[in-house]
């Protein structure tokens, strides 16, 4: 078995799945490339005698590693606005709330609007499962090894779960703010949430999930009283990082914030008026 | 860790151009990885280590070009190098500089028979 690199091998590759289904189990090779590791460790090495008669030649290639990630991004993104589905990549670092800031968002506006919901983590159907009880269609993607929802990954969920056009898809990503950050799924808008008890200066630890969101949600704000969190001064720092970023101020317990945040999307939903 | 993902990306770019170019070996990769990428060099190297192993690159020498960041201040145009995507311009201080150079991630050239 690949135990060390992670790479896709049976067991290894992301599962996608709507609450109460089971996983299939099935063999692939990597992109035509098959990972055999039994090569002997007996310190015989083939090559070392140096009469190299090869005729090497130099290719350039000029291949941005990010390139085919991005490409299917693009794709989904065209796919999303030619069916006027506002797609949204809620990225934080675990516990700052996006699976509760989901659920309240969903028991609240889901008699008027249509969610639909992708969950990224690495193990269990836990949120999807909460998602599901507060009423929105979702499927769960468990990345397994991997850190990150990818833009295959989101293409592959979106078409198991049948978006409908005009609708809002949210994107709750695997909880860490640095691989996420690299990975465009194609949404309309990327939003990083924090809390109040994280450290105020997160922005600057993890500058490019700010620099690269539209809106940061500054989530628990009933704690406020409790902590020396310093508001102005988090978002001093998101500033420094991105002076673009909007910011909304909430707490999924109380309430208080939220019609600040549904504006924001139904805003966002709303088509450029020609 | 992504750069595990960006090290399985960088040999699936790299074996695919191998095979385009019917090469028999492949002798060097060269990657150029920019300071503001978002890679920890250490941990792509790493990453590469076991990514190659069973392909055709296994024996091939993982060339890791590290390209620093710079920056241009939008306000009065000074250029200067910063470790990171925000670092204020040291002559007006005015912040949120275009990054010109460090953000590259990319599969340079390969070197094959
Ligand atoms: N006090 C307080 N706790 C919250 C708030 N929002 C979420 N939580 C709690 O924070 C914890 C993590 O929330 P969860 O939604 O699972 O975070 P996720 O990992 O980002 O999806 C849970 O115990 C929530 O009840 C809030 O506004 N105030
Ligand atoms: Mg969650
Ligand atoms: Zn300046």
């Amino acid at each position: 078995m690949c135990d060390s690199c992670g790479c896709g091998q049976p067991g290894k590759e992301p599962t996608i799945l709507k609450p109460g289904e089971h996983p299939h189990h099935h063999t692939h090779t990597h992109d035509g490339v098959e990972h055999s590791h039994d090569h002997d460790h007996d310190g015989h090495h083939h090559h070392t005698h140096d009469h190299d008669h090869r005729q090497y030649r130099k290719v350039e290639i000029e291949q941005d590693v990010l390139g085919k990630n991005n490409l299917l991004a693009e794709r989904n993104r065209g796919y999303f606005e030619a069916k006027n589905i506002l797609a949204l990549n809620l990225v934080s670092s675990p516990g700052s709330g996006k699976t509760s800031l989901l659920e309240r968002t969903i028991r609240e506006q889901g008699k008027n609007l249509s969610f639909f919901i992708i969950e990224g983590d690495q193990q269990t159907m836990n949120d999807a499962n909460r998602i599901k009880e507060a009423g929105a269609p979702v499927v769960q993607v468990n990345t397994g090894e991997g850190c990150h929802l990818d833009a295959d990954m989101v293409n592959k969920a979106v078409k198991k779960l049948e978006v409908k056009d005009g609708s809002i898809l949210m994107i709750e990503n695997v909880g860490n703010l640095i691989c996420p950050a690299m990975f465009d799924l194609g949404e309309s808008s990327r939003v990083v949430i924090m809390s109040v008890t994280e450290g105020e200066d997160k922005p600057l630890k993890y500058p490019y999930m700010f620099q690269t969101s539209n809106l940061c949600i500054i989530n628990k704000t009933d704690l406020l009283p409790y902590l020396d969190f310093d508001l102005g001064q988090a978002r001093e720092y998101a500033q420094q990082v991105n002076p673009k970023l909007e910011f909304i101020e909430l707490s999924v317990k109380t309430g208080e914030g939220m019609d600040q945040w549904y504006d924001w999307f139904k805003q966002a939903a709303t088509p450029p008026q020609v | 860790m992504h750069e595990f993902s960006i090290a399985m990306d960088i040999v699936d770019i790299a074996t695919s151009y191998s095979r385009k170019e019917k090469a028999n070996v492949v002798k060097e990769v060269e990657i150029e990885v920019g300071q503001l990428s978002g890679v920890v060099v250490e941990a792509l190297e790493f990453s590469l280590e076991a990514a190659v192993k069973g392909t055709m690159l296994e024996n091939a020498r993982m060339n890791l070009i590290f390209i620093p960041g710079k920056a241009r201040c939008t306000n009065c145009a000074q250029e200067y190098e910063t470790d990171t995507v925000y670092m204020p311009c040291p002559a007006c201080q005015t912040g949120a500089p275009d990054i010109f150079q460090g953000r590259e991630l990319r599969v340079k050239s390969l070197i094959i028979d």
